[in-house]
């Protein structure tokens, strides 16, 4: 299949300093495809959203994205701001306007209809996302980019976010690539997974990453809530900083 | 009808309240109130060198207010804490206007009208001026509105679609400096950005989408123009600063009424 975005041997660098944040990323995204990206605090999953996006430098590596590519975009932790007034109906005219009847169209797939007249920031988080997806979803995108799109949601909302972003992948066959802190809901819900650490851990159908050691000790972790265990010990060989280490079964 | 001193001051005001409603919003939006401070204060600075050069006000103003607009955006760029920066800029750039001043003796004289503006005394060539800045101002905002607020709302959304917003925060420091340059004459250096932020402010109280709030600010201004000159002609207020009396107290008043 043609893919919509190939990367090969990318590096980057915290913007400003010669510090790696990424390094070696071979990727690729199918169309129809979700890509889930997940990976501790600092692992370099935005920046390397971001990167596919073509918001970064790159040190060296190539990104390809196919032709015409049409990305919808629901950035991380978008903070409103009182001072702008802003209806549901007008953001959703940004910056491309769109008629009543799309925008109509846009809040109903994603659960959302019927907010036209209200402020942003009336809204409570869960529908906000619901927003932000609902205008990504724009435009026809054949791909979607969420760079954890469920922070300040409660469980429930979080897993009827995810469950949503299924709907909308099966029916308007976008791909999606989604960056996540919630392992356990995302991973049900994804055709890949790719475990960040500054580099790519392991990555595969969420069974063959779930049998991977990095994923069980990644679980672990989860499961015990401990933070600490995001940064894992490697079990195979590398030549990369300390910082910037993968699990093994611990 | 332009021979009335009078009348020729109101056109003056309306063409700058045209343009402080929409440009007012994206300095409250983003913050800019500062940043406005800066630029305008450094306009003294540029009425010095306009009288010791023997150049036009307006050009000289526009030069030096977009040159520290320009330097501010870079310093900023640099990572600066900019609150501090700009309370540098902004107070030293009056200073260095009012040093350099008292040394044109020309100047010295009607110090107070480039400080706190003399919209009586506009006369045709400052009409002209006034309003094909205005215009340009205009244009310059409508032409770049979408991508504008696209970026004032958020940086990340905006760069996804293909904004960059380096850009248009060029283009506000741009349209910064040239309604500085146009209502120096008016509202004076001091008060400048009184005449964007609070017409602006008081709009937002009840405008409920961004170009609601930009209308509705410019109209506010326009009434504030209009009452400020009735006062100085009835009582014999300072134009200037009456205007933007007048603009606080609709801003007071809207925060009395109850809206939704």
């Amino acid at each position: 299949m043609n893919a919509l975005i190939t990367s090969e041997k990318l590096i980057i660098h915290r913007p400003g300093t010669s510090e790696p944040v990424l390094r070696d990323i071979d990727f690729r995204i199918s169309p129809g495809e979700i890509v889930t990206v997940v990976g501790p605090n600092g692992s370099g999953k935005s920046s390397l959203i971001r990167a596919l996006l073509g918001h970064m430098p790159l040190v060296s590596g190539k990104i390809i994205r196919r032709r015409d590519l049409r990305i919808g975009y629901v950035p991380q932790q978008v903070q409103l701001d009182r001072t702008i007034p802003m209806t549901v109906r007008r953001f959703l005219s940004l910056p491309h306007w769109v008629g009543a009847e799309e925008a109509a169209k846009a809040l109903a797939r994603t659960g959302v209809a019927g907010l036209e007249t209200r402020q942003l920031t009336e809204l409570s988080g869960g529908q906000f996302q619901r927003v932000l997806l609902a205008r990504a979803l724009l435009h026809d995108p054949h791909l979607l980019v969420l760079d954890e799109p469920t922070q300040g949601l409660d469980q429930p909302g979080m897993v009827a976010f995810y469950r949503l972003i299924e709907d909308v992948r099966h029916q308007t066959g976008a791909a999606v690539l989604m960056v996540s802190h919630d392992l356990l809901v995302v991973m049900r819900s994804s055709d890949r997974v790719i475990c960040l650490n500054g580099h790519i851990c392991c990555e595969g159908t969420p069974q063959d990453v779930g049998n991977a050691p990095e994923y069980r000790a990644l679980f672990g972790a989860e499961a015990r809530g401990t933070l600490a265990l995001y940064r894992h010990h490697h079990d195979h060989d590398h030549d990369h900083g300390p910082q910037h280490d993968c699990a093994s079964h611990g | 009808m332009l021979d009335d001193f009078l009348m020729r001051a109101i056109l003056a005001g309306f063409g700058l309240a045209l343009v402080a409603g929409p440009l007012g919003s994206f300095v409250v939006w983003r913050r800019m109130a500062y940043f406005g401070d800066s630029t305008a204060h450094a306009a003294i600075l540029g009425v010095a060198l306009s009288l010791a050069f023997d150049l036009s006000i307006y050009a000289g103003t526009v030069t030096v207010a977009l040159s520290v607009a320009l330097l501010v955006t870079a310093l900023a760029a640099r990572g600066q804490a900019m609150d501090t920066v700009l309370g540098v800029i902004a107070h030293s750039a009056l200073a260095f206007g009012l040093v350099a001043i008292s040394f044109v003796p020309s100047a010295r004289v009607d110090l107070a009208s480039y400080l706190f503006g003399d919209i009586l005394a506009v006369g045709h060539a400052d009409l002209a001026w006034i309003w094909t800045g205005a215009l340009a101002v205009l244009a310059l905002l409508a032409w770049r509105w979408q991508k504008l607020v696209t970026a004032s709302v958020n940086e990340e959304l905006a760069m996804a679609a293909g904004i960059d917003p380096r850009l248009e925060r060029l283009v506000l420091s741009i349209a910064l400096a040239l309604v500085v340059a146009i209502a120096i004459r008016i509202v004076g250096s001091l008060l400048i950005s009184a005449m964007l932020i609070i017409p602006a402010a008081a709009a937002r109280r009840f405008a409920a989408t961004p170009e609601r709030m930009a209308a509705a600010a410019s109209v506010i201004a326009s009434f504030s123009v209009l009452a400020g000159l009735a006062a100085s002609y009835h009582i014999d207020s300072p134009a200037g600063p009456s205007i933007v009396a007048a603009a606080a107290i609709f801003f007071i008043i809207v925060q009395l009424v109850r809206f939704r």
